[in-house]
């Protein structure tokens, strides 16, 4: 399983009702299955991230199927709206089946 | 004084080389466009698999991408559709395209009304300069298109 390092941003305190911005980062080669490796010249396997899901309180409120294109150490930032305190769980997968697991605490006052 | 020019003589091997860059200049231009065409295609037949008969309108969308990307590696992207993103009414999916990329598919974007806003920013690759799509379905079945030109220096995919 590749290593893979992530860094998400949640508002620590927000306001019921308000809109506040996530902002994810996870450290991944992205391997596009482009490139060619230069002393073989064989293609390199590709291997990415296909899979990336946002949870608030368990429940599924954003979710991306990436491609090739998405760049290395994919950056994403969204938007959730403040429903209540809990938890909420970042979960990156790969074609390998690795999975990576983020996740941050929120408190909606 | 009468300059003398020396000539000399054309090897085998220059010829073949000639012929040779020749051969593949017309190759290049008769097979990329094509290409190219089949890339366009792709994206088309794509689009329309997802979305089936259903008309795509204009507006709603705004794209956020450089005029002109240095590195193809990792180009800026940001999108932004206009909804309520309320219980009746909000953006299901949005989808993005790269019309020349060696995989046009870039990107599936779903989002809830819990999402609030059907806003995001990320990067993407760019083989070279193209169009991107951004392709967004409503949770009404409404289906809505923009896209934007990028001019790329510096492709990135592969190498």
């Amino acid at each position: 399983m590749a290593k893979a390092k992530a860094r998400v941003k949640v508002p620590k305190t927000v306001a019921k009702g308000e809109i506040f911005q996530v902002k994810t980062l996870i450290s991944h080669k992205m391997e596009s299955g482009q490139r060619k490796d230069k002393k073989t010249g064989e293609k390199i396997p590709r291997l990415i991230i296909n899979s990336f899901v946002c949870k608030y309180n368990g429940e599924e409120v954003f979710a991306c199927d990436w491609h090739p294109a998405i760049s290395a150490n994919p950056y994403t930032a969204f938007y959730l709206k403040a429903s209540e305190s809990g938890s909420i769980d970042f979960i990156w997968t790969d074609d390998e089946g690795g999975v990576f697991e983020k996740s941050a605490d929120i408190t909606v006052t | 004084m009468v300059r003398k020019i020396e000539m000399q003589p054309v090897s085998r091997r220059d010829i073949l080389g000639f012929a040779g860059a020749a051969a593949f200049t017309a190759v290049a231009t008769s097979l990329f466009p094509k290409a190219a065409d089949a890339a366009m295609a792709d994206v088309d037949a794509a689009i329309k698999q997802l979305i089936g008969s259903t008309e795509t309108m204009a507006g709603r969308i705004t794209i956020e991408l450089p005029q002109i990307a240095e590195n193809g590696n990792t180009v800026p992207l940001g999108f932004e559709v206009e909804s309520p993103m309320t219980d009746s009414d909000y953006v299901k999916s949005v989808h993005v395209f790269a019309e020349k990329n060696p995989f046009p598919d870039v990107a599936t974007f779903r989002f809830t009304p819990a999402s609030a806003r059907a806003k995001v920013s990320t990067r993407m690759r760019l083989a070279k300069t193209q169009n991107v799509i951004v392709v967004a379905q409503m949770s009404d079945g409404s289906v809505y298109m923009a896209k934007t030109e990028v001019k790329v220096t510096i492709g990135g995919c592969g190498g």
